[in-house]
């Protein structure tokens, strides 16, 4: 048997969403008929203010309120350093490290043949146009290190380089805090060919 | 629920949840196989870097409901060099689009196992033209599944030939009694190389030209694999063949 109206509207609305299934959906639609409509309504609020506020920036394609994002804005950010990543998350946990302090290009995506995604998907003229507007000298290559990832960093690779533009590319090997014996092939044989004096 | 043990080759991973993915496997014993593998976006999984797309791997699974989960995974080959090469890794993607169509779940297809892997160790040896290599594979997966490029004799009347006309819906070459008037026959380069294309040797492929026999040979390929398998491609545009097709 299916709810009433409203609330089965609910339902339906929250099953939408990523990793909620249908119990889920049920659990949550009823939380929110449990509690007060002031709550209820500022997440209602929360939400329609940002499908209303928040658009990409018009520079390097991060999530901003304005037309430009905070990063591109902050004059004290390297404007010679370019880092290159797939998604707006990809941005914000590079700045959860604070050692970098240049700027960024977001792509929107990385190059994935079997899904039919190709470089013209993604924001690649945009960014080969910054190069030479912003004077840019090195380009870090963010991607993550999957085949889509590669994939998109060996693309770029190519493009960027003649260019007369650094390129290079973030360090893969062991996490900090690993065990050498449980580390894959891949990622130790990665970490060997990346190995570097130590200061 | 029980265990066992297989030998695959990874065609492509969808995100699960926060952690997980869902890995789709063509099995040498199983054919097309979809197992969860947990926790492998996670920096430090134990076996996230062996389970990414076009990986020779040995795998331990056990028999889930609906999905196989992955519980230990060894790696034969990664691959790695079609991974970090763009040009490869977009040919690698058409070879595992097709399988991925043509494979069938639970049904043991080691002739479509072991074109895969010759396919992806030729790519990841480092051929100038990976082109060639997607035609070939064009065809002879075409073929695995019962549709072989007719080159010797005429598609529909059998006579003995070489003949120089082509048609795709009829499946090869045509003498000119059956060819429908105003086709244009072909170099006969082009057969020959359809020939060789369709084989069964990898190596003889680095040594192709890669010239206006290529490229008739090349778009002839796409378009008999497409029609005879009911499937437009979606990685092909993005290979280097697009540039020259």
């Amino acid at each position: 048997m299916l709810y009433e109206g409203a609330v089965q509207d609910l339902i339906d609305e929250l099953g939408r969403l990523p990793g909620i299934g249908p119990k889920s959906a049920q659990r949550v639609a009823f939380h929110l008929l449990q509690v007060d409509a002031d709550e209820a309504n500022r997440l209602a609020t929360a939400i329609t203010t940002v499908k209303e506020t928040v658009r990409f920036c018009a520079r390097c394609f991060n999530i901003s309120e304005a037309e430009e994002c905070q990063v591109c804005r902050d004059t004290r950010r390297d404007p010679t350093v370019l880092c290159v990543v797939e998604e707006p998350r990809d941005l914000i946990a590079i700045e959860r490290t604070r050692e970098y302090r240049g700027r960024y290009h977001v792509l929107g995506g990385a190059i994935s043949p079997i899904d039919g995604v190709g470089p013209d998907d993604l924001h690649v003229r945009e960014l080969i146009a910054r190069l030479d507007d912003e004077g840019v000298q090195e380009v870090i290559l963010a991607t993550n290190p999957n085949v889509e990832g590669e994939a998109t960093a060996s693309y770029l690779s190519r493009l960027v380089q003649p260019l007369g533009v650094a390129v290079t590319r973030l360090a893969s090997g062991l996490p900090v805090g690993g065990d050498l014996d449980y580390a894959d092939e891949v990622t130790l044989a990665r970490s060997f060919t990346g190995r570097r004096a130590v200061d | 629920m029980a265990n066992y043990r297989e030998q695959g080759i990874v065609l492509r991973t969808h995100k699960l949840g926060e952690t997980d993915r869902i890995l789709t496997l063509f099995t040498q014993g199983r054919g097309k196989v979809r197992a969860v593998a947990k926790g492998v976006r996670r920096p430090g999984s134990r076996f996230g870097g062996r389970l990414e797309p076009f990986s020779h791997v040995d795998l331990l699974l056990y028999e889930g409901r609906s999905l196989d989960v992955v519980t230990q995974a060894e790696l034969l080959a990664s691959h790695a060099e079609v991974r970090t090469d763009w040009a490869r890794s977009a040919a690698a993607g058409v070879l595992a689009e097709l399988v991925d169509h043509v494979g069938v779940e639970g049904d043991r297809d080691n002739h479509l196992f072991l074109l895969l892997r010759a396919g992806l160790q030729s790519l990841d040896a480092g051929p100038p033209d990976t082109g060639v290599f997607i035609d070939a594979f064009l065809l002879r997966v075409t073929a695995a599944v019962g549709f072989r490029v007719e080159t010797t004799r005429c598609a529909s009347c059998g006579l003995p030939g070489p003949h120089p006309f082509l048609s795709v819906v009829a499946g090869g070459t045509l003498c000119s009694d059956c060819a429908p008037s105003g086709t244009r026959a072909v170099a006969s380069g082009v057969v020959e190389r359809l020939d060789l294309l369709a084989g069964d040797a990898w190596s003889p492929l680095v040594a192709l030209a890669d010239d206006d026999t290529a490229r008739v040979a090349a778009s002839y390929a796409r378009a008999f694999a497409e029609h005879h398998l009911d499937r437009r491609l979606k990685s092909y545009p993005l290979s280097e063949r697009q540039a020259i097709a």
